[in-house]
Order: structure tokens, then sequence, then C-alpha cells
């Protein structure tokens, strides 16, 4: 015999404002299998709890149906409550009075009449509930992280301190990332490279890290506590092994004249190469597509040199299968093409330059030695525009988005250039300055006083050449006037895009993003570093613009939750998951392609038929990988899978309960 | 379209200025950031050819013609109002008298009334110590050629004591006229 208790939940006045709940309270008392029903202001709050646990266990309660806001939001909570009454955590049912009636509707006679058919459903959904028990599966207590930018970097630095080994993989041939490439760091100037290299170092030398640079992760498989991902170890043609990392070979190679990515094609590199000279790991890997040896079969320079016979041009790309419980994707970001913008002229005009070249070309150890100059002539620049928001808030040819950090690196870009030619006037044209930050404001208005930066505010529509020089346009929206600027350099602060592959790393690892390919966060406000895949966390840039503090804030939170994760040896599993019925089964196996989670593979058991032994196929779920989506239970033609919770007999009776 | 201000040689030609601009005001013109809130508030602000929020603005960009030839400078009466409200603290009064003392120095007033008004101001200050208020009313209005503006609020005036028929005596002229006599002789 059912006993069935009803809570309708007020919610304040956000369901009692709409709805009359003590009709539906009242109407509740007389549907089938209920005992008790009543209704409260606020069932969540700890006396709205107690009259639930009191209830169950005056009432002798068999089921629980509370009328209250979306399971989203309490479904847990109540599930608690009643476990502690003593009933099983599934023997609850929640209807969505609140996000499906009150707030919908107008306060009339129909919307409770719909109340009490939306708990009318949940009853009989509850009469049919049975008990379901959590499993455990244990933790892989390894981490990795993916990108060895500062994010990374930090993660893999907290949960290694932490005491859980780490594998850190990097696409290039040295971690440091973007932050690498850096000059000085707003808003205290202190210098990128000498605040990174330390931690570069810490990681590579950290007894838990695993360090795998100019490797991929190409094939995530498995789910929290036990993934199983492959990385491809990229040839380098050089033994890292036997390398000492001398550089003999760079300084040997007659590949000289290759365009350095690091130095943002204003430098240039050997074909063996490292990306710069504070790299980690400090050993050089060979650019195939520049070889000579590779390109002609001629030279060898570097294997004849090599003091330890470390070259191997025979290398082969390598798989290596990790386990893991958990993952940190940091993979970083892109920047606009700012050739987009054709009245500009980047990639017309060598003096239009971008942010991340200026960063170069001021920078002590980049191609000019630190000396700003002009890619055209190598001359001293003395007036120099730099133009803001470059594809960022600008939705026809750019991202809607502000890129967030454009606007302190280019105060920061105003000051290095007052500091370092002396007499030299930066303009800066900007829509809005944004310094939200500590010392950010303070800073930008350093850059207007102390260092006589003219700030401008408007858009530049074009750029075009006057002799030697490039003749800014644009209009002075506070004077109310075009103006124009003789500028010596163009530097133009284009916009954060997600990398070009994001898409691919997050179906690849299996997790959301958003329309500009940015990884989507678990909740906006209150799961910012969790993706909605359980096991694996966000950090840095890949999820959204943001500048060098917020990133290694960001990265450590990711590095709590993995620890968090860590800290227990088993896992509760969710037990709603789908349920084959083998004797009905026929095997067809038409539910293995529609399972998004790799949850479902054929399996062959034993069967006695008219007294022969036979042995046949039929489904079996992996109850650690599947999520409960239920789409093999729609697939399966004799619907023999059941979603344990939402089996066809509960879905129906709802139905039922609705429609009838 | 085409007569867009081209700033590099605008500030070449104009730095000076703005520097002796500041140097005359004490105020640094890069701390403006143009919110506006001294037009906002400013009394005069309807009467302006430009606002005093564009003062500051062409001072920015060393535009110094624009910054001379407005009648903004003259019509500013120093009432205060934009420096107490002003978020960075700038003094654009002072920074409007530095204008006016250049524009003098240049022959660019551009409001002559304003600045008869100024010179009558002070020549009754310093010839009797102290304002004597209906020899500045009436030189004025008969220099600036407007001899009954205001002549029917005399009456009322009299009667209430408000302007006195004689010069008022202050037993500090002399001191007063040195003064006048000290800042002559350290004038540039």
């Amino acid at each position: 015999m059912k006993r069935i208790g009803v809570f309708i939940c007020w919610c304040g006045s956000n369901i009692a404002g709409t709805v009359d709940v003590e009709k539906v309270a009242e109407a509740a008392r007389s549907m089938p299998g209920v005992v008790y029903a009543t209704d409260y202001k606020y069932t969540c709050s700890e006396p709205g709890q107690q009259m639930i646990k009191d209830a169950i266990r005056e009432q002798h309660l068999t089921g629980v149906v509370i009328g209250s806001c979306s399971p989203r939001m309490h479904e847990k909570t109540f599930r608690k409550t009643v476990e502690s009454a003593g009933l099983n955590p599934y023997l609850l049912e929640v209807a969505n009075l609140r996000e499906h009636c009150s707030w919908v509707h107008p306060r009339e006679e129909a919307t409770t009449r719909k109340a009490i058919d939306l708990v009318r459903a949940a009853v009989a959904k509850v009469a049919r509930n049975h008990p379901l028990h959590q499993g455990h599966i244990p933790v892989e207590k390894r981490a990795l992280v993916i990108g060895g930018g500062i994010a990374g970097i930090q993660a893999a630095l907290d949960i290694a301190e932490s005491g859980y080994e780490t594998v850190l993989v990097e696409r290039e041939p040295s971690i440091g990332g973007r932050m690498a490439q850096l000059d000085k760091t707003f808003p205290t100037l202190d210098c990128s490279a000498c605040i990174l290299t330390p931690k570069m170092v810490d990681v590579s030398r950290h007894d838990k890290v695993t360090l795998l640079t100019y490797s991929e992760v190409e094939k995530v498989e498995g789910y929290i506590g036990n993934f199983t991902v492959t990385v491809r170890r990229k040839a380098a043609y050089v033994d890292h092994s036997k390398c000492t990392g001398c550089g003999l070979c760079m300084e040997k190679c007659p590949a000289k004249k290759i365009p350095s990515e690091f130095e943002m094609s204003l430098g240039r590199r050997t074909a063996i190469y490292r990306p710069f000279p504070q790299a980690v790991p400090n050993k050089p890997v060979i650019d195939r597509e520049h070889c000579l040896k590779f390109k002609t079969g001629k030279c060898g320079v570097c294997a004849h040199f090599c003091p330890r016979g470390a070259i191997d041009y025979e290398q082969q790309d390598q798989r290596v299968t990790l386990h893991v419980g958990a993952i940190v994707v940091a993979t970083g970001y892109d920047l606009f093409d700012p050739a987009l913008y054709s009245e500009y002229g980047y990639g017309r005009y060598p003096d239009v330059i971008t942010g991340l070249h200026f960063e170069r070309l001021v920078n002590s150890s980049g191609p000019t030695g630190g000396h700003i100059v002009r890619p055209s002539d190598h001359k001293e620049p003395k007036n120099v525009v730099f133009i803001q928001c470059v594809g960022s808030r600008d939705e026809a040819k750019g991202v809607s988005y502000c890129s967030k950090i454009c606007c302190m690196y280019t105060a920061k870009h105003a000051i290095l250039l007052a500091e370092h030619v002396p007499g030299a006037h930066p303009y800066v044209f900007y829509m809005d300055v944004r310094t939200a930050g500590k010392g950010y404001e303070e800073f930008y208005k350093r850059a207007t006083e102390e260092f006589g930066a003219t700030y401008i505010r408007g858009r530049v529509s074009k750029v075009y050449p006057r002799g030697d020089k490039l003749v800014v346009r644009g209009e002075d929206t506070l004077l109310g006037k075009p103006v124009e600027i003789e500028a010596d350099l163009v530097v133009l602060a284009n916009a954060v895009v997600a990398r070009h592959d994001a898409a691919e790393v997050a179906r690849s690892v299996g997790f959301s993003y958003d329309g500009h390919h940015f990884f989507t966060e678990a909740h906006p406000k209150l799961a910012p570093v969790e993706t909605n895949t359980a096991g694996v966390f966000l950090a840095g840039v890949c999820q959204g613009p943001k500048d060098i503090p917020e990133t290694v804030a960001q990265a450590s939170a990711a590095a709590a939750k993995v620890v968090a994760l860590f800290s227990k040896d088993q896992m509760a599993t969710n037990p709603m998951t789908a349920q084959v019925d083998p004797a009905c089964c026929a095997g067809c196996m038409l539910c293995e392609p529609v399972c998004p989670y790799h949850a479902i593979r054929p399996e062959t058991i034993q069967e006695r038929v008219g007294g022969k032994a036979i042995s046949r196929q039929v489904a079996s779920v992996n109850e650690g990988l599947c999520q409960g989506c239920g789409a093999c239970t729609a697939a399966c033609r004799t619907g023999c899978i059941d979603l344990k919770g939402y089996t066809h007999q509960q879905i129906l009776a709802e139905v039922e309960a609705l429609c009838l | 379209m085409s007569a867009a201000t081209e700033l590099t040689r605008a500030w070449a030609n104009g730095a000076g200025f703005v520097r002796e601009v500041e140097r005359l005001s004490g105020q640094k013109v890069a701390s403006c950031y143009q919110c506006g809130k001294c037009t906002a508030g400013c009394p005069m602000a309807a009467d302006m050819d430009v606002a005093p929020r564009q003062i500051l603005r062409f001072l920015q960009l060393g535009l110094q013609e624009e910054a001379l030839n407005n009648s903004t400078i003259w019509l500013c009466a120093s009432c205060m109002t934009c420096v107490a409200r002003c978020p960075r603290e700038v003094d654009l009064p002072r920074i409007m008298d530095a204008l006016r003392q250049i524009a003098v120095r240049r022959g660019r007033v551009k409001e002559r009334r304003v600045y008869l008004f100024h010179r009558l101001f002070l020549a009754g200050v310093r010839r009797g110590g102290r304002l004597d208020e209906l020899r500045l009313v009436l030189g004025y209005n008969l220099r600036s050629g407007q001899l009954f503006k205001d002549a029917a609020k005399a009456p009322a005036l009299f009667l209430k004591g408000k302007i006195r028929v004689l010069p008022e005596k202050t037993s500090g002229a002399a001191e007063v006229q040195q003064i006048f006599a000290r800042w002559e002789a350290r004038k540039p």
C-alpha cells in the first residue's frame, strides 16, 4: 500500500502569489495513494525540511512529492531531507510549480488547475518509483592539464604541490604560452619573463609533473575519475634524452631565414630551433617543412655537429596513453586578424603592426634588442598611433564582446614608448577606456599625465601613406571634429579570439562552447571553472578574455576543484542509468550509435532455449559511462531499455495523470 | 570633411602655448578626462560659444587658436562651481584666467566689453583702495556705449543704500596702490 505525502511550497509569494496553494494541497489529499498533504511558506528552510522529516516518520510515508521550484534548484536538498528521515532519496518527486507554472502564467483559476495537474502527475510517478542506490567508482588520482601557458603552468603546479601526479601537455616546443611573448605586465610593469620563467622551471623540475611538450591531445574517453587520454608526441627529430641543449646545431643550421613564430615574424630562426632562449625544455626541434635534410635529402649538418648524436631524422610521432581522473583545459587564445579591416592597411603597410608585434619590438631579448623601430626602415618612430577595439565590440566585422585586456596593454604600450623613445608622442584612439582592476585606473592616469599620451575618443576610419608617414584619420568625438595624425608607426589592439581549433578540442574532450568558441563554464557565477562535463575544468582565456591576474586565479581555482575530487578514494555515481532487459533484447545494437557517451557495447550471453544451450548477443550498459540521457530508450525497438528513475511505466503514468 | 585637424602639427605648434597656460595656471591639462561635469554645472554655459570642457580639450590637443578665439574664456565668471565639482581637481577658472592673460598680450580679446569691465574694476580699486560701484557702472556704461542701461534701477539702489554718491574712503589706499605697483614691476 502506497503512502504518499505531498508538500506544496509557497516560495514566499513566488508561487502563492499566483497559485492557490491551499487549494492545491486540498486537491492532493484526494489523489490515489496520498495520505498526507499540506502547504508551507518556505519548504526549503530548516523548519520546512523538518516538517517533511516529521511527516515521513509520523505518517510512515513511502513516497514524497514536493510542489516547489525547479528540481534543478532544490532536488538535491530535498533528496538529502528524505534520506535523513530514512526514506530512499529516489522516492522523491519534485513538481515544478514555479518555473513551469506560477512564473509563466497569470493569477487565475486555470493556473491553480495546472498546478494541481502537475502535482497529480508527480504523485502518479512517485507511486511507481523504486529505491535506487548509488554506485561507487574508483578515482584515478592523476590530472591532465592541456596547455602550457601561464594558466596551465599554474594549475599544474598547484595540483602537483598538493601531492598529485600531473601531466602537462603543450602543443609548442616550449611551455610559456602568450605570456612568454610579452615584455612588461600592467599595472606594475613587472618584466613578464622575470615572473614567468621561474614558474616554467618550477613546473618542469617538479617531481610530480610530467611535461609533454610538442604534443597534442588526440582523444579523450571515459568519465570523471576515469579518463583515458591519447596524446600524440610529435617527432622532434632530436632525441631529448641525449640532447644537452648546447645549441651547436642551431648555430650551424644553414636554413637561417625562417620567420620566427615567437617573434611574430619580426625575427628569424633556423630550421632546427627552440622558440626563444629561455624555452623549457631548452632543447630544439626540427621544423621538417623548412629543414634542408627533409626537403632535399642533402645537408645533415646538425647531425654532423651534434656532440651527443641526438639528431634522429628517422624519429616518428608516438602515441602515449594516459589514465587520469580529471582534466584542466587551458588552451589559451588567438588574436583577431586585423587584415579584415582593409581600411587600417595591416599587411599592406609594414609600419602597421599589432600589439603583440609591439611587445616583441620593445623586448630587450626581442629581434631589435628592445629598440622600438619601424619595420619598414628601422627608424625610430616619434608619433605613434595606437588603435583600440580592432575587431572588439564590432558585430559587423569583428566580435560583439570587449576583449578586456587591450585598454590596459595599450596604456602600457604608450608608457613603454614614452620611456624608450625620448620625445615620442603616443596617440590612442579609443571607444571607452575600461580599467576595471586594482591599480588599473591609476595606471591609465599615469599614461596620460606623466607620459603625455593623447587619448582621442573615436574609431579610426582610414590609414593611408603620405611620404614615409601614415596618415591616420578619425573623429575626435569629444572635439566634434575630424582629426588626422601623421604617424610614424600604427599599432592595432586586435581582439582576443578563441583558438582556431577550440571547437575541435571541446568536441574531442566532450564539453560545450559558446558562439565565439570560448569554452562554456557550468554556471557563469557559481561554477565558473567547471564545465558541464564532470571532471573537466577550465582555466584562462580559453573560457573568455581575461588578464594575467584573473587567469592565475582561475587556474588555482580549477586546481582546487581537481584536488577536492582527488581527496576521495571513490566517487558516488548517478544511479539513474539505462538498464537493458536481456530477456527481451534482440541484440540489434541500434542503441549503440545513439549513445553520446559510448556507454553501450554488445555482450554475449548464454541461454537455454527449448532445452538447448545457445549464446546470443545483447546490449550492455556501462553504468560508469552512462549519464542517463535516455537516448537509447527511445531508440530501442523492443522497448527493452529503461532509464532507472524514468522508466516507461513511470513516464506513461505521468502522461496518463495529466491527460486523462 | 577635408578640414581635418592634423594633430602632430597642432601639437608641434601649440605645445609651447599649452606649457605657458600650465605655468600661468598651475594646472595640468592632461588631468582632465572630459567628463563634462564642469560644463554641466556652469551657470554661464548656455551663453558660451564653446563648452568649458572643450577649452580643456583644445589645450590637450595644442589647438591654441581654438582655445583663445572664443567668448567662453571671457564669460567665465570664476564662480568656482566647476572647481568644487571637478573629480580631477582641475582649477578651470585659473586656466581661463591664464588664457585671458595670453589673449590680452596677443591682442586677441574677443569680448571687448568684458575686458573693459575688468580694467575699470581694477582701475577703480587702484584709485581708491576699494570698489567704487557708481563710478564703475557709469564708466562702464559710458565707454561701452549703453548709457542708459540699468538706469531705471538706480533710484531703488540709492534708496536702499546699495550705491553711494561719494566714493568710500579706506585707510589702506596707499598699501593697495603699492600692491598694484609691485605686481606691475614683476610683469614680464
